[in-house]
């Protein structure tokens, strides 16, 4: 079971680098955002399996918990920053 | 699967249940991880995002908290609670942010996606 968990773990983690592409390469803000969101939840799935992969879950939990909330903030400002501004495309696909 | 550290009191029946479930959230996240790659602008994108994450939380969560309860005792009841407590929590905070996304999109001015052809 330990080796379930550990596979799912690597499986999430290449999820998280195809949400990196749209992070790094999407081509508004917004767009990174929206990777950055997805990043972050499935950290907090990544945490708890961490724990399990330790046995010590219930000291992972906790973390999860933080990150969920940490997570949720951070998206939230972010877009609530970008909200004042016009024109959020990095280079300008029509001019 | 055949390695039972905590002495044994897991049956094998928990262990596969466990295991599908599992299955289930990840092919829920790879549904979200391929509409963000694929799904050709941002609104789209957050459908796929918003949408397939929650479900894909949602499961996973369940069945880690399935395994977590493996005895009865208070500190595994706690665990799993938590664990519950962070899909509730994400169950709230993740349509939030969606729709502060797309307010903030809104607001900025960015029309949504069209076919090529049909130009207004």
């Amino acid at each position: 079971m330990d080796r379930i968990f550990l596979y799912s773990a690597l499986f999430f983690s290449v999820l998280m680098l195809l949400s990196l592409y749209r992070a790094v390469f999407g081509p508004t803000v917004l767009d990174r955002l929206v990777g950055v969101n997805a990043i972050g939840s499935k950290t907090t799935a990544l945490l708890i399996l961490i724990g399990l992969t330790y046995h010590r879950v219930e000291m992972f939990v906790d973390i999860a918990l933080a990150y969920a909330t940490l997570n949720f903030l951070a998206v939230l400002a972010a877009s609530r920053y970008f909200q004042k501004r016009r024109g959020l495309y990095d280079e300008a696909p029509t001019k | 699967m055949m390695n039972h550290e905590r002495g044994g009191s897991r049956s094998d029946q928990m262990d596969i249940v466990v295991t599908i479930i599992l299955i289930g959230g990840l092919f829920f996240f790879t549904g979200g991880a391929i509409g963000i790659i694929r799904l050709p602008e941002f609104y789209c994108r957050l459908h796929a995002a918003g949408q397939l994450d929650t479900m894909g939380v949602l499961w996973t969560m369940a069945a880690l908290a399935l395994y977590a309860l493996d005895d009865f005792s208070l500190g595994a009841i706690l665990t799993s609670l938590k664990i519950i407590l962070i899909v509730f929590f994400l169950f709230i905070t993740s349509p939030t942010a969606t729709h502060a996304i797309v307010d903030a999109g809104v607001r900025a001015g960015l029309s949504p996606w069209r076919k090529s052809g049909e130009e207004e």
